[in-house]
This record gives C-alpha cells, structure tokens and sequence, in this order.
C-alpha cells in the first residue's frame, strides 16, 4: 500500500512485527513501520472485531493501536522503532496477564 | 388566586428523569398510569450518569434494620426486573449476581470490616444477607491475582452488578414504548397543589397532574416543602477511574473495582463534603489507582481513558426517603442513594402503591421523613 | 504525607503545550525576553503538523514539500537559541485552573506548575462519516502528508483524494512532485459556496494565500483527474478499501477502484484539554466548529491560561506564529512588564496577524464542509471508538437524548479513548438537525482529564496528598 522515495536516507531498525523480522527504517514511527512493510491492518476493533488500519497518523484517532514489547493498546503513530523492538497487531480487547 | 380545578393533562407527573424517576415511571406507565416525566437539560448533575453500577447488599443499612431487608428485596427482584426490561426492550442489562467483595488491604481493614459486619448482624430487625469474613485463602482461590497485600475481605452472595447505563436507556426506551411522555429541558420551578392535582411550573411551561412524584435527587430538598413534605440532604462528591476494555479478567464486582460487560473496568471511590462535579482533584485520582493495583497489580498496566465526578444523592442520615404528604395527599418524594440497588424496588414494589395511590406503612413506613422529626425531638 | 517518586513539582515562568508553529513562537517570545520557559511536544520531533519532521525529514529535495514547509525550520532555530526548555515525546493531560499541568513522559507522569499556560495544540482534521471511512486503506489527508514528510512513504496502488479544503490541493501537489500518482481528485465543495464566497474575494487578493492557492490549483489540475461538485462518497471494501463509489452532478453512481482514499474537509480545534481546563468555547456558526472564548492576545477567561494558533481559531501557519507570539508577549507583559516594553518587534506582531488573516473569510466560505458528509445516515459508523452509528443517535434523540452527554449515556459515543475527537462535531451537529435547534444550543461532551490515556501505575505514583487519602480511605 505504500512504497519509499528512492532517496529516503536512513539506518535499518531490525523490529519484528507480527512475529516476523523486519529491517525498519530509523525515525519511522511503529505505524508507518507497519504501514511500510505491508500490512493492510494494525487491529480488531474491541466492539465488533473489525479490522482497522491507522487513520490520521498523528495520535487523535486512536486507530492506530498495536502491542509494543508485551504492552498492549500502544498508539503506533506516536512510538518511533528501536533496535528489538516487538510489535504485534492488537486483536481486540487488551489481555492483563 | 382562585382556586380553579387542575386541568389534569397527566395521572401523574414525576419530577426527574434519572434511575429513580425513570424507575418509578415506568412501573406507573406499566399499571396503565399517564405518565410525565420532568426533566432537566443536557448537563446537569445526573448520578444516573456517575454512579458505580453495583447492586450491593452488603454493609448496608447500619442503623436502620429496615433498609438491610429492603435492600434484600430489591436484590431479590433485580432478575425479575432485568427479565421484563429485556422482553419489552430488546436491551439486555447484563444483570449479574455472582456475589461481591469488599477486600481489605492489611489486617487493620479487614478487622475493621469484620466489626461492621458483627454490628449489623446483631441489630435488632436486621435481615439476613449472608455477608461473611474470607480470609486471603479463600479470597484467592476466588480472585487468583490479588495481590499480596490483599488480607481477607467480606463477600455477600446477594451482591451484583448491571450496567446502570443501558439500564437507564431500558428504562427510557420503555417509557416511550408505554406512551409515557418524557419533557427534557423541563425543570421544575415551583409546584402549585389545588383541588383535584397538582400545577407544576416548568422552565417551559406548565403541567397539571393528579400526583406528584417528587425523584429529583437532591433537588428534592427544594422541592419536597412544595407539597407540604421534607426531603432532608446531604449531597457529597464522589470520583471515578475508568480504563480501556480488557479481556474477562475480573469474576466478582468489588465495591471498589468491577469490570463492566463491555470489558472497561471501572475504579472508584472517594468521598468529599463538595459539590462541584466540574472539577477533579487527581491526588485523589492517584490514591484510587494505587488501591486498584494494590489489590490486583496485574491493572497496573491497563490504560485509564477517563474519569468523572459525581454528586452522590444521599439524604441527611443515609436512608431512603419515601413519603406522602399528609396536606396533599397525591404528592410522593422518592429519594434515595443507591437508585440501582433499589431499581427493582422502586419499578415493582413502590411504584404500584403510588398508583394505587397510598404507600404502605408496613412496608416503607420506616422511610418516611418524620423519622428526622423524632430525632430532632429526642 | 505520601509524596510519591516522580511526583516533583517543577515551576516555571510560562509552560507551552505543542511545538506547532504557535508554540515554537510563543516559546522563542518568552524565553528570548528571559522568562523561564518550558515547551512541551507530545511528537517525539517539533514542527507539530504542518512542520513535521522539519528538522528530519528524508524528502530532502526542497521542491516537494515547498517553501512554506521549509520555513518552518527558521522558527524552529529561533525556539533552540532561545533559552527555552524543550522536551519531545511529553503528553500533557491535565491542565487545571490553577495553571498546574500534568505531564506524562517515557511512562512517568508528574505536575508542573507555571506562571503562565499557553495552549497551542493546534487543529485536527475533521472527522468525514462516510459509509466504509472505518476501512483500513482510508486516512486523513493530514496522514498521507505525514508519512510523507516524516517516512519518505507515498501510497502504492490506486489513490483517490476527495474532499474540499486548500490541504487537499497541497497534499496533491506534494504527491505528485514526489512521482506519485493520483487516479482522481474527488472534489466535494458545494457549488453554493462559490457564491457565497463572492464578498470576500477582494480581501482574498491581497492575502499571502491567493497567488499560491491559484498556482498550486492550476498545478494539480494538470496532472489529476478533478471531479467537481461531488455530492456522495462511499468507501466499500471487505475488510479492506477496494472501490469508491461516488455521485457528482447529473449521472448515476460511479465507482473507481481504490486502494488508498485520502479524505479531508478542513480542520478544526482540537479543545479536548482546553475544555478539560473549563475553558469556555462557542460555536462558530461559519467554521462549524468550537473555539475558545479569548481576549486579542489569546487570554481565556481562566487567570493565567492562554491559547495560541489553530486551537484558538483556525488560521494557518502564518497567523498561528502571529497569534503564539502575541500570547507569548502577554505572558512576558504578565510577568516582567518592563522587558515586553523592550522586546523587539512587539508592535509588528498584531499586524502581522491581521495580514494572516486576510483573506481567511473567503477561504471559510469556499470550503464550508457540505452537510451530507458532516451528517451521516443510517449504518454510517459516527463513533469509531465504540461503533455507534448515525441511526442510533437519532433514535436515542426520540428517546429523550436533548444534548451528546445524554447521548453518551445511552449509546457509549464519545467513551471511547480518542475522547470525542473524532465523534464529538458529528454527534453535536447530528442531535441538532433531529431536533431542528442550532448545534450552540445542543452544547458538546463534557471532557475531563486524562485527555490522553496514562496507565494506572502512572496515576498511582503521582502525589497522594493526606485530604486525598482521607478521601478515599475511610473506614
């Protein structure tokens, strides 16, 4: 859904997402991260389990949802990838243990 | 002014919409009653809005005996009244009543709640709830991830809980199913009893009634003297956290936690002599969180996305009030703090005396009002 | 007494919250003038929206994203040399009356206290309810820009823009000098607003937008397929955007094929912690939306609390760095009247406002959002978060729901963690039209703090002063 300018400079980040690594640009946020490497969406809504994708990218809309290093309901958009970094998308309500 | 028949457009007309009033009406508009109910606007003070959901038996009622069995009752008649709104409405309440908890941090509370109990207990009149003292053995086979310093508690097996929002739209939805006729925007200035009913003097108009059943919260206190009766309050301000929906985690409503159906959990509670619902004070925000954790440190984690004040409805001593005016004999004051405990109550108990047109001494004659003429004399 | 780690008070001068073009210059305003300043930015770079990733965007080609995005760098380097603290990556979600702000940041949240408040929180795009706008493949226009600017990231596959609103026609031109590719641009203004733009079109000419307005139109219209005078949108999709169907002028429903659909029909406040202080709002009638109830240099009625760019009114970039360093000035009058008198250039700052603002009438008129995409019907999803659509709003309104916090009540709209952000217009503009009053009388979500979430543990840790505790532990 989204490709990178030929000339975007920037260091890789190895990230996994959804279990799988990824080589994640530097300074991107999780969001775009996901965004960047394919991945249609980011969530299932907790109400209906619809599937949700980031929406405004700049940390209103709350779409952007995902599970960060084991802590769920992270807004992807507004969290910049770091070396290591686990990011899975949020299925639904948030799990406690 | 002369004394002109009251034009009674109404049987009877309740005075507020919230779960008591709404209660009530809609038991009215049940038993075949026209029905008004009297509003106030988009923001007002509203504990339908703010309160904590919970049906609770337990520790209730110390000083009064009474209220323990008429708490009891409503209890009892929560299934009955979650089923009929269910079948007129389509809206299920998700009514609960697995039994509930008061846990203590540290011994000292737990000793402190176990005297509570003894007192109860040894009233006389006092109902059986069941309420028992757990140890923190028993607690955690029930709450598997308390935390450590979770001493015991108390459980009551006739504790629950519902969500009093949607329960407040049941009603609602109810009432227009009946053809009950609901006026927002209608607060009631000033109440004129004459011969046959009652003129009620609204912020956009007036309303003439055969009875009045005054379900104002602590407004009451303005209007009861209207109609020749006294509605005594003390109003205080109460504080609430709510989190992010989490997966079925918690079993048991707390009086302080509970998770709703919705999967929110929500966290209270506090108590000021205030009432101001516009402002928050986040030390005591603080304090509530740092209860919750300590009690389950796994919520630590969860996001709060919200929080409220509420002004609590709550009479001078405590204890419903439900009385009939002697002057105007068909004006009623309904008003109480636990207006979900008592739902069940007020929809199917009181609200068919009302339309008979009398309360019932043998039932609810310990709530009248004079009770604070006796203690003033004494 | 419990005092808690990470509960310390700091007190400064004067707090700002936001490092948008507004913040950037109130900050540069009063910490230059030597008061102890502290900027806070929830992003984890400054330049708020419309300068984001200034310092480190990878589209280094000057040209794509344009000089008014590149200007943004030269406040941006007053703001550093200034003296003012910034800190990046801090979400404020508290303000009181008492000017005390708390702070969350790297997990911690703790109060600060100021002198001086200066909101500049800027704007967010408004919400746009259209059937499907829930499916993953559609953002805000403000989005696409953002990946761009900050990821270098432009869509692949089929993008549509639709709506109305001069963000749109940058958007489209930062697109394509990118080597990107735009299937059509759905144009929704309403014929009726070029009418009623006519009276201000003279004060239009003079103002900086008109000449850059025209050409970056004229550049646009070259390359994309524009549809005007579109009158339906519908995103479909399973799970995923794959068509958008669409009605404009005579002619049946069309529908092209999409994987991306940018939407935007202007920008609006973004109050939720400017009313979670009890700053009051009124409605404007023109924008359709709220707006802070302040003095000429951005005081709200609050002692002490004032409000700087888009989030006092919407204006642009210009007038939100006019409006942040007349805030900024106030501050400094406020604290130490005899350095305001000494600043230089004091004078020049309401002109330059008024010279920002030149021209905003008619863009206000132009692009006055149509009602069928500011009123959605039936299944539409109004409330993203909890799922509540346009039908049950207004049988909740026959039900006796007279304003959103009854609404609220009954159906969940606006409980949800974005606040009412994306709800909180359509709800009020919604409950208006079922009842036929004007949405001024409806009134909007009653907001409290945290206006963004902070975890529990956060919450616990913060001071637990000996009333609080009294207040909540009784036995």
């Amino acid at each position: 859904m989204f490709r990178r300018l030929l000339d975007a400079a920037g260091g890789r980040v190895r990230v996994t997402i959804n279990g799988k690594p990824v080589a994640a640009r530097a300074g991107d946020s999780v969001a775009a991260a996901m965004l960047a490497c394919g991945l249609a969406h980011c969530r299932t809504a907790p109400v209906s389990g619809q599937k949700r994708a980031p929406y405004c990218m700049m940390g209103v809309c709350f779409d952007c949802l995902v599970t960060v290093d084991g802590i769920g309901n992270r807004q992807g958009c507004l969290i910049e990838v770091r070396e290591g970094m686990r990011i899975e998308a949020q299925h639904g309500r948030r799990e406690l243990q | 002014m002369r004394d002109r028949r009251i034009e009674r457009d109404y049987d009877v007309a309740v005075v507020g919409g919230g779960l008591v009033g709404a209660a009530v009406a809609w038991g009215l508009a049940r038993a075949g009653q026209r029905v008004v109910v009297l509003d106030e606007g988009d923001i007002a003070k509203r504990a339908s809005r703010a309160n904590f959901a919970l049906v609770w038996v337990q520790s209730k009622g110390l000083g009064m005996a009474e209220y323990m069995g008429w708490t009891v009752r409503s209890s009892e008649g929560w299934r009955q009244l979650a089923d009929d709104l269910r079948a007129q409405t389509q809206l299920d309440v998700c009514f609960e009543r697995p039994g509930g908890l008061h846990l203590a941090l540290g011994e000292r509370e737990l000793e402190a709640r176990a005297q509570l109990l003894k007192r109860l207990h040894n009233q006389p009149g006092a109902a059986d709830t069941r309420a028992e003292v757990l140890d923190r053995a028993h607690v955690e086979r029930m709450l598997p991830s308390i935390g450590a310093e979770v001493a015991g508690g108390s459980f009551c097996p006739l504790d629950g809980h519902v969500n009093s929002l949607r329960t407040f739209r049941a009603f609602h939805k109810g009432l227009n199913l009946l053809g009950a006729v609901y006026r927002a925007g209608h607060a009631v200035r000033d109440i004129v009893p004459g011969r046959g009913g009652f003129r009620l003097l609204t912020a956009r108009g007036e309303v003439g009634a055969g009875k009045v059943v005054l379900a104002a919260g602590n407004a009451n206190m303005r209007l009861a003297p209207l109609v020749g009766l006294k509605s005594p309050m003390r109003p205080n301000r109460g504080q609430i956290l709510v989190t992010e929906r989490a997966a079925p985690f918690l079993n048991y409503p707390l009086v302080t936690i509970r998770q709703t159906d919705e999967g929110t959990i929500m966290i209270g509670d506090s108590r000021e002599e205030m009432t101001d619902d516009r402002a928050l004070d986040l030390s005591i925000a603080a304090v509530e969180a740092d209860r919750a954790r300590r009690m389950f440190p796994a919520l630590g984690k969860l996001n709060v996305i919200r929080t409220w004040s509420g002004i609590r409805v709550m009479t001078e001593d405590g204890f419903p009030i439900y009385d009939q005016s002697e002057t105007w004999p068909g004006a009623f004051v309904v008003g109480c703090h636990s207006g979900v405990t008592l739902a069940a109550n007020h929809a199917l108990v009181l609200a068919p005396m009302i339309g008979r047109g009398r309360l019932d001494a043998h039932v609810v004659g310990a709530f009248s009002a004079r009770r604070f003429d006796v203690q003033k004399a004494a | 007494m419990t005092e808690r780690a990470g509960a310390t008070n700091t007190a400064y001068d004067v707090a700002i919250v936001g490092a948008g073009p507004a913040g950037l210059a109130a900050a540069a305003t009063t910490a230059g003038a030597g008061l102890t300043t502290l900027l806070l930015d929830e992003n984890p770079a400054p330049g708020g929206q419309v300068w984001r990733a200034v310092t480190t965007t990878p589209v280094q080609e000057r040209r794509i994203l344009g000089e008014d995005y590149w200007a943004g760098a030269a406040l941006l380097a007053e703001a550093k040399a200034s003296g003012a603290e910034i800190v990046q990556g801090a979400t404020a979600w508290s303000l009181d009356a008492a000017c005390e702000l708390a702070v969350s940041c790297a997990g911690a949240s703790r109060f600060i206290k100021a002198r001086r408040i200066i909101l500049a929180t800027g704007a967010l795009e408004r919400p746009f309810p259209i059937p499907g706008w829930t499916l993953p493949g559609v953002m805000t226009a403000g989005a696409l820009q953002t990946l761009l600017k900050a990821c270098a990231l432009v869509p692949e596959g089929r993008l549509v823009l639709a709506g109305t609103g001069p963000l749109l026609w940058l958007l489209a031109a930062q697109l394509l000098r990118a080597g990107g590719r735009i299937e059509a641009l759905l144009d929704t203004t309403p014929a009726g607003n070029y009418l009623r733009a006519l009276p201000h079109v003279a004060a239009f000419a003079l103002s900086p937008y008109f000449a850059k307005g025209l050409a970056l139109k004229r550049e646009v219209a070259r390359q994309v397929r524009v549809v005007r005078g579109v009158t339906q949108l519908c995103a479909e999709g399973q799970g995923q955007l794959t068509h958008i169907a669409y009605m404009a002028g005579r002619g049946g429903e069309r529908r092209v094929s999409a994987e991306v659909l940018a939407l935007h029909q202007g920008v609006v406040p973004n109050v939720n912690l400017a009313m979670a202080a009890g700053i009051q709002h009124r409605w404007h009638p023109i924008q359709r939306c709220w707006v802070p109830v302040l003095d000429a240099a951005g005081n709200s009625p609050i002692e002490g609390i004032a409000i700087a760019g888009d989030g006092a009114g919407i204006g642009g970039a210009l007038a939100a760095e006019a409006r942040g360093r007349l805030a900024g000035l106030a501050a400094v009058e406020a604290i130490a009247p005899e350095r305001a008198a000494r600043m230089p250039g004091r004078q020049l700052f309401g002109p330059a406002l008024a010279r920002a603002k030149r021209g905003r009438a008619l863009l206000d008129q132009l692009f006055a959002p149509p009602r069928w995409s500011r009123l959605p019907e039936g299944d539409t999803i109004v409330c993203r978060c909890e799922e509540v659509t346009a039908a049950q709003v207004v049988e909740a309104v026959g039900v006796g729901a007279i304003g959103p916090n009854q609404a609220k009540a009954f159906l969940r709209c606006g409980m949800g963690p974005c606040q009412g952000r994306l709800c909180g217009l359509t709800v009020t503009e919604l409950i208006a039209k079922a009842r036929g009053v004007e949405p001024a009388e409806v009134g909007y979500y009653r907001l409290r703090p945290p206006v963004k979430p902070i975890t529990l543990a956060e919450l616990a840790a913060m001071a637990h002063t000996q009333r609080a505790v009294a207040a909540v532990v009784r036995q």
